[in-house]
Parts: structure tokens; C-alpha cells; sequence
């Protein structure tokens, strides 16, 4: 004969079991009404405290006094005793960034390192993408495939691939003193040359992906209608499909650029202590220096030198996703 | 097409190819490498692979990564798939402009600035709220949603324009409230999309360093963090053993799902071929 | 009862929109639509009756689907009300309306299968589960699908696609059908086909369907009664035949089929024959036709018939009845079952005193005889007739 159920101990769990029905019950209703503004507000509420708020005190911090302490900046509260206080701290940290000679410099420099890189990125993604979009169709998902490949693997361990190529006793340097073409090594590694191939390698199908998109919409028969109509293959190309691929050239452009300005992986690997860049400097200035306010305010100067082009980039992303009008 | 240009572009391809997969077969090459002088081969050896695995550090740092990027990407796609339905289908509302900007902003802010103005965030709430009093995993897996779900958001967004709203109206015309509609339609139809947002949201938690190294706290190294503690000291043969160990994975992981997906749209294919001819006869 | 009002009563009954007493089925009063500063639809009153075949017709843009779509709940009116069966839809929620739709895309599920797809409107009902097998193997049946059940939309083709939408918007039973663009994805050949079994259903069911199209021969074919759209607005309500042979404009007149003018002037105006006389530079004498009813003596008119009502010989037709002028063809297309004839009218007529030569007019004749027996060709001389009262006023 089975147990009895102990009735006396269920009965509390019955009603339980009704509070938990009550409250679905309640929370179904309450969804079907309120669904639309669930689904707004939890990832909205996410971004405003996750993102939003870090940014306000970044700002903060950065017109704050260092002091050395823990935290190492003046406590944020004590800053209602007046504009003047206020205009003094401001004039701080980032009359220190404009003063001292070397974060003039860093910022220059990062602005050229990723200028420069974004050019030979698309000097060398554009034909890559360019053939792609002209490669046989199954040839084709193949080899976009191979493009994206790299974006799944680790970032950090292709820019560690490049150590053993480039090191004084790396790939390069062992084969050219095999050969005999020199025989000592060749610096080649912790220069600038070193940080602008990580970058193009690591951010070259950034700017491949964006261009094959913008190609791959464009008509093939526009290119045979220009050649029919009496233009030269070269004409073609810079009449025709090149202007028609600017908006994907401004996209992979920004999508290279803008990163690599804040790049701190590249150039402290492959960079070393020979390259400057504003990313390394604040990661130094806050974990080794410690100097909070001086790194908000770096942040926030590369923000203010990052702004415009972000914005383009939100431009045209925004463009892209606008919803269906009606019809 | 004429043959010159074809030699061209063909081997603009072969340059191209060998530009991106050149340093990561050294990479694969060298973990086999006997010497403990990375680019100086003295032989085959797994002798690195041995070391990998018996270091519970590296065990260690793989969990956490592991656990993080897990956690990671079901939030992620959870809050980017609410972010991109309230972005493409429900029109205007209160806030909106900000909310696309902050929706966005994570996909071009330098890792630099994320990462500072999280841990920023966190000591000040530890201040007001005596919360997070330490910084470990939960830490780094908030700042990974944040980052991560702006990536899922994009492809929700691209996936849902691309979900015929037509399908959407045809359900609530039979009869389909709205949120029925949601789970009925919208969502089935979106799964192949959070999908892809759930994988790389996993990816890119995984390959995090910058951000993790900002707001992670003692004792407490992702795989990256232990990677780069490694190697910015010099060559790490067995750092190449794991290298390879996470390509191959990886590339067996991208041909099968390139497999499976290229056997799904050929069957499409036939089927519609079939039905065609079907209707003819 | 006696026979002549046992009659009229049956016409009322197949036409209801000319009993005055009868009451319509859906009614869309004062209805525009705005979206921002876009006029979509604009001041839009309209009547339709139970079982009718109702075409919404005009080109991209004129607002026939915008007012579908208000039908259907998919957009509420800017101003305005609709009221189905007696009761208020203008702010109801698609969800609960008695009306279905197929739409133009089809939208059929591509991850439910197509029983399930037909059985969705069912489910949202709260039917019992052995009543909606019965009713979607029913309607499946009725569609000729009943061996498809199983099958993804992407298994079918076209035409079974579109039999599935069909069945989908049916299974409900609805009030009222909405079809938009029911025939636009099939070719030819099957729309043709398609046209007659979507004619026999409705008459099958009576339910009331409202269908949108651009193809003015569709509506033709289809319809109890059609509305040409233009810019929002509704510019003429009627059965076929009348929308066709008696257009209230030159653009409706334009629009459907096409036609020749010529401008002229009242002369008289005989309210007991319903005639009036209209002088053309084009004509001899003045031609008579019917009267339109606000039209005076000495008011400006447009003269309009169309290509097929015109008679083209050789030699002058007999009747001197007959409105008739002289020309010469300057075109010729043969067009397989018919041919297309461009005949330039002696004198320098008309309403384009420009000295090359009188109107062009066009005549299309079936071709009786085989096309190389054919006795008209180009550069003949010709005689074109027809009786005035095939022809119609046209106001701008």
C-alpha cells in the first residue's frame, strides 16, 4: 500500500501554489498591457546606469583633484562650494594634458598612426573586396567566409603572431640572416612600422566587410552598360563603381579609424616603449600611475578628438536601420 | 572577363589570403616547435601542449572566461533582442533618440573609455551603495553585457527589417494579439539572429581584454588577462599551444555551421524547384 | 404582387446600391488619413452591400491600399468612421475585427506548415481542437490543397501559395474579405484561370469581398461594382459597364481604356428625348448624344468615344445618322485577335489649329479576316462612323 500523502503539509503548500497562480496571473496581465514598455524600458534602464552614468563620472573625475589615497581623487560631494573651485580644477588636469609637451604629442601621433593605417587599409582591402565581389559565386561565400574567420579567433593572439615574425631573432630576421642578405638583426619589432601592420592586419576586415557589402548591391549591369557605352575598363572603375562605393568606404574608414585611435593592445606589444599612443598613455596613467582625474581627462579629450567621426558612423548606421515606412 | 584582369584579382586574393592566414599558420607551426626559442625549430614536439594543460592557471582563467562569456551572451542577447525589437517595430517613443545613441555608442567608444568609466561606475556605487564591495566576475560580466548587447541589437535590428512586417499584420488579422503575435511570429522567425547575437556576444566576451583588465579585481584573470600577462614579456611557446588549440576550434566551428547552412539553402533550393515543376505538369 | 414590381425587387436584390431603402453593409463615412504632412486618403464616403465583389481601383499611390489597410485595422483614420455589420470599427484593433485579409506578399508563416498556417486564425479563436482539423481539411479541400497540408510554403508554388492565403482569410469565415492585389504575383495565364474560381467562390460563400487592384481589366472582370481612385480621393463609384462606357472624367476615362475627344459646344439641350445637341469643328452638323443632366445650352463640352465603337470602311456609310469623318491611316499594329488603326482626319479641325493636318484618331477593329487578306492598310483612305449615342460627354 502506497504512503499517504501527509494532507496537513500540503495545505500550505496549496496555497502557495494559489499566490504563485495569483501573482502569473497578475504578471500576465500585467504583460499583456504593458509589454511594449517592458521591452523599452529594461534594456533602456541597462544603458542609462551601465552606460550613461560611467560616463557622467568620467567627466566628473577628470575635473576632480588627484590626490594619493584610495580613491586617489578628491571626493566628488565636496564640489558645491562654488564656481571658482570648480573653474580651477577644470583649468587642473586638462591645462596639464595641453601644457606637458608629450600628450600633445601622443595625441598627434595616435591621430597619424591611425590615418595612416585607415588609407592602407583600404588601399589593400578594397582591391581584396573588389575581387570577391567579381569571384564565382561559390567561390565567393568561401571566401567571405575566410574573411570573417579571423574576427572569431583572439584578437590579442594575432597580434602575439606577429611578435615571433617580427622579433629580433623572429621568422623575418632568421631568414634574412639564413640567407645572408644581412647579418645582424634588423629592428623590427617595438617601432612604429611594427604597430601600423597590427593594425592593418587586425582591422583589415573591418574595412573589407563594409566594402564588399556596398558592392555586392551594386548592379553588374551598370558596369556593362558603361562598357557598352564606349568606356574603357579603367574609365569604368573610376566613373562608375567607384563613386558608387564611397558609402561603403566611409564606413569600413570609420570602422578602422576610429578604434585604432584608442588602440592599446597593438602598440604596447608591438610598440613597446618607442610609440606613443593615447590608449597606452591612459591605461598607463591609470594602472601604474594611479593618476584617476589626469586619465578621466585623457578619456575624455580622446572623446572630444573621436566625437565627429563617431557621430558620421552613427549617421550612417542609423540610415541603414531606419524602419520600414508605411506603405 | 578578360584574362589580365582575372590574374589580377586573382591574385590580389592570393596576397590578401596569405596576408590574414600567413602569421596564424607560423603561429599553429611553432606551437609544435621543440625549442623553447619560439622561431627556431628544434623539432616536433607536443611537449607545449603538455604544459598548457597541466597549468591550473590557465584552467583556471579558461572557466572564468568560459563562465563569463556563457552568462555574457545569454544576457546580452536577452537585452539586445528587447533593444532592437523597441528600436525597429515600435515606432516613436519618449526617449528614443537617446536610446539609439546609447545603443550604438558601445560599437565605436574605444575599449579605453568603456573600461575606465565602468570601473569609475563601480567604485562609486560601492561608495553610495556598498555595492560591488569586490571586483571579480559579476563586474566583468555587467561590463561585457553592456558592450556585447549593442552588437546584438545591430543584427536584431538588420534580421527584424528584413522579418516582413506583412507576416506580423496577417497574424493579428486572424485573430492575434500583439504579444501572441510576438511569441508566434516575430520571435521564431528572429531565432536564427539571436542565434548569431548569442555567438558573438560569446566571442567577443572571450576576446576581451582592455575592458576586463579595468574593471576586473584580484585574483580574478580571464583567459586574455593571463594571455597578455604572458606575452608582453616576450615569445610563450605555450601560448602558441593554446593559439592553436583556439583557431582550430574555431575553424572546425565555422566550416560545419558554413556546411549546415549551405545544405539548408540548396534543399531550399530543390524544394523550390520541385514545387515549380510540380505546378507546370 | 404584380410582375413589374416583382422585378424591381430582384434587381434590388442583386443590386442593392440602387434601392435607396436598402441598408449598406460596411459604410466608410468622411474618412482621410493623413501621415504627417501626406494626404493618403482624403474625405473618402463610401457604401458597399452585402456579398458584393467591391474593387478599389487605381495606380500607385492613390490610397486604395491605405484604405484597405484602415478596413482591416492596420491603420485608424485621421478623421472619419467605418462601421461594419452596424457596428463601429474605426478604432478596433485588427485582432477583432470580422474581417480578414490576403495580402499581396501572401504572408504565409515560412516555419508552420500549411494546415498550421490555415489553422492559426482557428487557434486564436479558442476553437476545439477536432472542429479545426474538420474545417481546415474542409477549406482545403474547397482549394484544391487537401494533399498539401503538410508542406512549407516554400514547398508550393505560386499559384498553390496563393490558394493557401486564400484559404487562411477564408477559414475564419469572415464578414468581409480583403484581398490586396489577389492576382498581381501569378502570371498570365493563371491569373486568368485564377480570376473565375476567386468569382465562383465569393458567389459560393457570400461573404462581402473588397479587393484592391491596379489592373483595371481585373476589376472589369471581377467586380459587382468598382471605385476608381486618384490622390486619395474617390472619383467615380459603379458597375463596370457603367465606370467604362459612361466615365465622369477624362482621367477615368483615360484610365481605364482609352479614348478619342473632340471639343465642342452645346447647342440645344431636349430634356424630354435625354439628348442634347453638341456642335464640333470636327462635324458637318451638330451630333446628338446623351444628355448629362447638369450640362446647358452654350456651356463648353468634351465629345469622347472609344476606339472599338468606331466603324471603318471604304466607303461612306449610308446612315446619315451616323457621326463620320474622313481620313487617312498614318499607323497600323496588328495585335493578333484585333488590330489598332491611327487615322489622321482631313481638314485642319479639332482643337489644334497647328496646320499639320486634322486629329489623330485611334479605331481598333477585330480582324475578321486573316491579317493577309486584310483590306485596310497604311495610307488608305477611310471612313470612320458611329452612332452618336455610343458616345459620352466628358467633363474635366
Amino acid at each position: 500500500m502506497p504512503p499517504r500523502p501527509d494532507t496537513a503539509g500540503l495545505f500550505p503548500r496549496a496555497g502557495a501554489a494559489q499566490a504563485w497562480h495569483n501573482w502569473r496571473r497578475h504578471f500576465s496581465d500585467f504583460a499583456q498591457t504593458h509589454w511594449r514598455e517592458l521591452t523599452i524600458a529594461v534594456p533602456y534602464l541597462w544603458l542609462l546606469v551601465f552606460f550613461l552614468v560611467p560616463f557622467f563620472i568620467v567627466l566628473k573625475i577628470s575635473l576632480a583633484e588627484s590626490l594619493i589615497a584610495s580613491p586617489p581623487f578628491s571626493p566628488l560631494i565636496e564640489w558645491a562650494e562654488g564656481e571658482a573651485l570648480r573653474i580651477r580644477i577644470i583649468f587642473d588636469n586638462f591645462a596639464w594634458l595641453l601644457e606637458d609637451e608629450l600628450y600633445v604629442q601622443t595625441y598627434l601621433n595616435s591621430l597619424k598612426i591611425s590615418t595612416v593605417s585607415t588609407v592602407l587599409c583600404l588601399l589593400i582591402g578594397y582591391p581584396i573586396a573588389y575581387a570577391i565581389v567579381r569571384a564565382p559565386p561559390g567561390a565567393r561565400h568561401i571566401l567571405l567566409l575566410l574573411i570573417i574567420l579571423p574576427f572569431w579567433t583572439s584578437f590579442l593572439l594575432r597580434v602575439y603572431a606577429w611578435i615571433g615574425i617580427l622579433a629580433d631573432r623572429g621568422t623575418i630576421n632568421n631568414f634574412l640572416m639564413w640567407t645572408g642578405v644581412i647579418d645582424q638583426p634588423v629592428r623590427l619589432l617595438y617601432s612604429e612600422f611594427a604597430v601600423y601592420l597590427g593594425i592593418v592586419y587586425s582591422y583589415l576586415p573591418f574595412m573589407i566587410l563594409p566594402l564588399y557589402a556596398n558592392m555586392e548591391k551594386l548592379d553588374a549591369t551598370l558596369r556593362e552598360a558603361a562598357s557598352d557605352l564606349g568606356a574603357h575598363p579603367a574609365t569604368t572603375f573610376f566613373t562608375v563603381t567607384l563613386p558608387l562605393t564611397v558609402p561603403g568606404i566611409v564606413a569600413g574608414a570609420l570602422l578602422v579609424f576610429i578604434p585604432a585611435t584608442g588602440e592599446f593592445v597593438i602598440p604596447d606589444l608591438l610598440g613597446g616603449g618607442n610609440v606613443l599612443m593615447i590608449g597606452k598613455v591612459l591605461y598607463g596613467e591609470f594602472n601604474a600611475n594611479h593618476d584617476w582625474p589626469v586619465a578621466a581627462a585623457v578619456a575624455i579629450a580622446l572623446l572630444v578628438v573621436l566625437v565627429a567621426p563617431m557621430m558620421l558612423y552613427q549617421h550612417f548606421q542609423s540610415r541603414e536601420m531606419e524602419p520600414g515606412k508605411w506603405r | 572577363m578578360n584574362p589580365k584582369r582575372s590574374t589580377f584579382l586573382f591574385s590580389v586574393l592570393c596576397f590578401g589570403m596569405a596576408f590574414l592566414y600567413v602569421p596564424m599558420a607560423l603561429l599553429v607551426l611553432y606551437s609544435f616547435n621543440h625549442s623553447k626559442l619560439v622561431p627556431v625549430w628544434g623539432g616536433f614536439s607536443l611537449r607545449w601542449y603538455k604544459t598548457l594543460f597541466t597549468s591550473e592557471e590557465v584552467w583556471n582563467a579558461l572557466t572564468l572566461s568560459l563562465q563569463v562569456a556563457v552568462v555574457n551572451a545569454t544576457f546580452a542577447t536577452l537585452l539586445g533582442t528587447l533593444a532592437g525589437l523597441a528600436l525597429v517595430r515600435f515606432g516613436r517613443f519618449r526617449g528614443r533618440t537617446l536610446f539609439t545613441g546609447m545603443i550604438s555608442a558601445p560599437l565605436v567608444m574605444p575599449e579605453v573609455i568603456t573600461g575606465l568609466s565602468l570601473l569609475l561606475l563601480f567604485i562609486t556605487m560601492n561608495e553610495l551603495l556598498g555595492w560591488p564591495s569586490s571586483r571579480g566576475v559579476t563586474t566583468i560580466t555587467i561590463a561585457h553585457i553592456t558592450f556585447s548587447m549593442a552588437y546584438v541589437a545591430v543584427i536584431i535590428q538588420s534580421r527584424l527589417s528584413g522579418v516582413a512586417q506583412d507576416l506580423e499584420e496577417a497574424a493579428q488579422d486572424l485573430g492575434g494579439k500583439p504579444l501572441r503575435v510576438m511569441f508566434d511570429i516575430t520571435l521564431p522567425l528572429l531565432a536564427p539572429g539571436m542565434l548569431a547575437g548569442w555567438l558573438l556576444a560569446f566571442t567577443l566576451s572571450l576576446d576581451d581584454l582592455v575592458i576586463a583588465s579595468f574593471v576586473s579585481g584580484p585574483g580574478a584573470n580571464t583567459l586574455p588577462m593571463l594571455i597578455y600577462s604572458r606575452v608582453r614579456l616576450g615569445l610563450r611557446p605555450d601560448i602558441n599551444a593554446l593559439a592553436t588549440i583556439i583557431i582550430m576550434t574555431v575553424a572546425i566551428g565555422v566550416a560545419l555551421a558554413g556546411y549546415l547552412l549551405m545544405r539548408q539553402r540548396k534543399q531550399i533550393d530543390r524544394d523550390r524547384q520541385m514545387a515549380a515543376a510540380g505546378a507546370a505538369t | 404582387m404584380t410582375s413589374a414590381t416583382s422585378a424591381a425587387t430582384d434587381v434590388y436584390l442583386e443590386r442593392p446600391w440602387l434601392d435607396a431603402a436598402a441598408e449598406p453593409f460596411i459604410r466608410i463615412q468622411g474618412v482621410s488619413k493623413r501621415f504627417g504632412d501626406f494626404t493618403a486618403v482624403e474625405n473618402v464616403d463610401l457604401d458597399i452591400y452585402r456579398g458584393e465583389l467591391f474593387s478599389l481601383l487605381g495606380g500607385s499611390g492613390c490610397g486604395k491600399t491605405t484604405l484597405l489597410r484602415m478596413l482591416a485595422g492596420f491603420e485608424t483614420p485621421t478623421v472619419g468612421r467605418i462601421t461594419i455589420d452596424n457596428a463601429d470599427m474605426t478604432e478596433a484593433p485588427p485582432y477583432q475585427r470580422p474581417v480578414n485579409m490576403m495580402f499581396q506578399s501572401y504572408a504565409l508563416f515560412p516555419h508552420m506548415n500549411v494546415a498550421d498556417n490555415v489553422a492559426y486564425g482557428l487557434k486564436r479563436d479558442r476553437v476545439p481542437k477536432n472542429e479545426i482539423a474538420r474545417r481546415v481539411a474542409e477549406i482545403l479541400s474547397m482549394v484544391e490543397l487537401q494533399e498539401f497540408g503538410k508542406r512549407k510554403p516554400h514547398q508550393l508554388s505560386g499559384g498553390q501559395r496563393q490558394r493557401v492565403a486564400l484559404a487562411r482569410a477564408l477559414v475564419k469565415q469572415p464578414k468581409v474579405l480583403l484581398l490586396d492585389e489577389p492576382l498581381a504575383a501569378l502570371d498570365k495565364r493563371l491569373r486568368e484561370q485564377t480570376q473565375f474560381e476567386l468569382m465562383n467562390l465569393q458567389e459560393r460563400l457570400g461573404v462581402t469581398f473588397i479587393v484592391v487592384t491596379h489592373d483595371q481589366e481585373e476589376a472589369m472582370t471581377l467586380s459587382t461594382r468598382i471605385a476608381v481612385m486618384d490622390a486619395g480621393r474617390i472619383i467615380q463609384v459603379g458597375e463596370p459597364g457603367e465606370v467604362y462606357e459612361r466615365p465622369k472624367t477624362r482621367k477615368i476615362a483615360n484610365f481605364i481604356g482609352s479614348i478619342n475627344t473632340f471639343d465642342g459646344r452645346i447647342v440645344t439641350v431636349d430634356g424630354d428625348a435625354g439628348e442634347l445637341a453638341l456642335s464640333c469643328p470636327a462635324f458637318s452638323s451638330p451630333l446628338k448624344v446623351p444628355r448629362e443632366a447638369d450640362l446647358k445650352a452654350g456651356q463648353k463640352a468634351t465629345l469622347a468615344i472609344r476606339p472599338e465603337k468606331i466603324m471603318m470602311s471604304k466607303d461612306a456609310p449610308e446612315d446619315r445618322a451616323l457621326a463620320r469623318l474622313q481620313g487617312e491611316v498614318v499607323e497600323l499594329a496588328y495585335m493578333g485577335n484585333l488590330s489598332i488603326y491611327r487615322v489622321q482626319v482631313d481638314g485642319d479641325g479639332g482643337d489644334n489649329n497647328d496646320g499639320d493636318g486634322g486629329d489623330i484618331i485611334q479605331v481598333t477593329a477585330p480582324n475578321l479576316q486573316r491579317v493577309d487578306r486584310r483590306n485596310i492598310e497604311w495610307d488608305d483612305r477611310v471612313w470612320l462612323s458611329w452612332r452618336p449615342d455610343n458616345s459620352f460627354i466628358l467633363r474635366d
